[in-house]
């Protein structure tokens, strides 16, 4: 993979003629690079450069020689920015005190042209090598390295647990409001779900790496692309499968001590569904997100049965139609998440066969299914309140509109400019806590009200 | 011992970018803008993995040179140099090691101390050689002007 575009010596003299001067570089004859500034005028026929020969310098005509030139803007107490550079290779002819370069071919790098992440990624394979070479050396592996808290934290994507934490609260907090709440299999819950979220983070990067999705996107992104710490040689694929395996069977295992301890066969049910959910998520033959499926299963996975098994585990099994209606908006937002997320990833995702939605749709239409999704989720709650089934402090979700709109203005302005999006997609992650967290509060105040003022029905109808 | 005259010795505090050229294998000279870090004695670069074609480069071929010649990265100064020298690469410990010279480029970059702080978000980046360059000539031109035939000091071989 290219780390930076093609360039050839038409296309590069052309960028040098941009710089105030020129830099002449040639070998000389003890072995050693000698450069000099020279400011050189370009021919518009031909891709050549001439300039007047540096005084007690002799230009080697049976050799390369090269014009660089390079930019930067400084920015005192920061450092720099606005860098580029190029440089062009050919070979000299000297005439008097004329020198001309025809140009044979072309490097650069502009950081306009491609974001200083874009070229670290597409360099990544430089890394790999440099790495490889070295444990030849030495003949001992020589890996990269993060500290252990940076790489559980890179590794696991645990930042993302939001995704967990907000239905799982929100489920106990639904169920608590109804006069069922255990403190211990709360808690239980809590990790067993988070378990299974980073289980399915981890195994989305072994089934995304095997299927080479990972490896071509060049543009990831702190909330798209995957953790990469197998592209970045941090972990092997074989440490990140037995990783993923551990958590699995840790989310088992907690998921196996609530049913004991619970006795549901609703929760049961959930557990397996939400299991093949996840794990079919990126993993053959299912692998919804390859099939444009991945926003439903997430939805599914991450509103509905992680609510709904938080709820049934603290009222034993009893189901009603209140946290379902509940989980509508939290699934709605949190494939947005996802939905959002698909926008940098879209060409490496089609690259490597994944149907994404926006790699299905148009920019148009992809913003449309935003506003459209987003509004629904507010509807529903809307919805609930009119109908009896949600209480009203739900509306304070409401709260939350301005960051929707955020999200939706910002998503078209940077559609093809992965690292702009990361603001919207920061602000969209946002939106999906802030929202949950409104139904949260929603259900503490029902729960103080019952106390506070138990003749007050909060419900319409 | 400074290795190199007093008037270069200074461009290469100030410069925040110089061009440093190697040789491929073919005998071809490739350039690099990278920040400069003077210690006083020697010049020290430092490279990524992520970009160590240059590394190799340096690897298969010590002879290299510096130059310093952007009045914009030297603080509006005009005068220019080049630097011929041999390299040395030093990455016993890439994670790690080049972080010795981390005070000095703080003082040409500051916000590299916040981006190693966040290493976690481009762990490659910090995966780092150093380039260690022990000047063997040096080239001055104190106008700019490549009309003017450039000053030549041959770095004595006490100074390797």
């Amino acid at each position: 993979m290219r780390s930076t575009p093609e360039l050839d010596a038409r296309a590069g003299l052309d960028k040098l003629a941009t710089y105030p001067f020129a830099v002449l570089t040639w070998v000389d004859d003890a072995g050693y690079p000698l450069s000099v500034a020279i400011e050189p005028t370009f021919e518009s026929d031909r891709p050549a450069a001439s300039f007047t020969a540096p005084a007690g310098l002799p230009v080697p005509t049976d050799r390369e020689i090269s014009l660089s030139g390079s930019h930067i803007r400084p920015q005192p107490g920061y450092g720099y920015d606005e860098r580029r550079h190029v440089t062009v290779w050919g070979r000299a002819s000297v005439v008097g005190e004329r020198v001309t370069m025809t140009g044979g071919r072309a490097w650069g790098w502009d950081e306009a042209e491609v974001p200083f992440f874009e070229y670290s990624e597409r360099s990544t394979g430089q890394s790999r090598k440099y790495f490889d070479a070295l444990s030849r050396e030495r003949g001992t592996p020589v890996k990269p390295r993060l500290s252990l808290g940076f790489l559980a934290l890179r590794t696991t994507r645990l930042p993302f647990l939001t995704a967990t934490i907000v239905p799982v609260v929100l489920g106990i907090a639904i169920a608590a409001s109804h006069g069922s709440f255990d403190l211990a299999t709360a808690l239980l819950t809590v990790v067993g779900a988070s378990l299974a979220q980073l289980a399915i983070n981890v195994s989305n990067d072994v089934f995304d790496t095997a299927q080479g999705a990972d490896d071509v996107n060049v543009t990831p992104t702190q909330f798209s692309g995957g953790s990469r710490v197998i592209q970045y040689g941090l972990v092997t694929f074989r440490q990140m499968a037995t990783l993923g395996m551990a958590l699995y069977l840790a989310a088992a295992v907690v998921g196996l001590a609530l049913l004991a301890m619970r006795g549901s066969i609703e929760l049961l049910v959930i557990g397996v569904v939400g299991f093949v959910v996840g794990l079919g998520y990126t993993a053959p033959p299912l692998k919804f997100v390859y099939r444009g499926l991945g926003e439903i299963a997430v939805a599914i996975g991450f509103g509905p049965l992680m609510l709904l098994g938080a709820y049934v585990v603290q009222t034993q099994g009893a189901l009603r139609w209140e946290p379902f209606v509940a989980s509508m908006p939290v699934a709605l937002l949190v494939a947005l998440i996802l939905y959002v997320n698909e926008i940098p990833d879209r060409r490496a995702d089609a690259r490597a066969g994944k149907r994404t939605l926006p790699v299905r749709f148009s920019p148009a239409t992809v913003v449309t299914g935003y506003r459209v999704a987003a509004a629904t989720a507010y509807v529903v709650v809307a919805l609930g309140v009119i109908a009896g089934i949600l209480p009203m402090p739900t509306l304070l979700i409401l709260l939350s509109i301005p960051l929707a709109l955020r999200v939706s203005r910002g998503l078209l302005p940077n559609y093809d400019n992965p690292y702009g999006l990361m603001a919207v997609m920061g602000v969209n992650i946002k939106l999906h806590v802030v929202a949950g967290v409104t139904l949260i509060m929603a259900y503490a105040i029902v729960m103080l009200a019952a106390v506070l003022t138990p003749g007050v029905d909060l419900f319409l109808g | 011992m400074a290795t190199v005259p007093e008037s270069v010795a200074r461009l290469l505090e100030v410069a925040l970018v110089g061009d440093l050229t190697v040789v491929d294998a073919t005998g071809r000279p490739i350039t690099y803008p990278l920040i400069p870090l003077w210690d006083g004695e020697k010049v020290y670069l430092t490279s990524s993995t992520l970009f160590s074609r240059k590394l190799e480069h340096i690897k298969g071929d010590p002879r290299v040179s510096l130059s310093i010649t952007d009045p914009v990265a030297t603080g509006g100064r005009l005068d220019r140099a080049t630097i011929q020298g041999d390299a040395r690469i030093i990455d016993a410990d890439p994670h790690g090691g080049w972080e010795r010279l981390l005070p000095i480029w703080e003082k040409k970059e500051p916000s590299i101390v916040l981006f190693l702080k966040a290493r976690v978000a481009l762990p490659l980046f910090f995966e780092r050689a150093l380039i260690e360059l022990t000047p063997r000539r040096v080239l001055y031109w104190s106008d700019g002007n490549a009309a003017s035939v450039p000053a030549v000091t041959v770095v004595g071989e006490e100074a390797a």
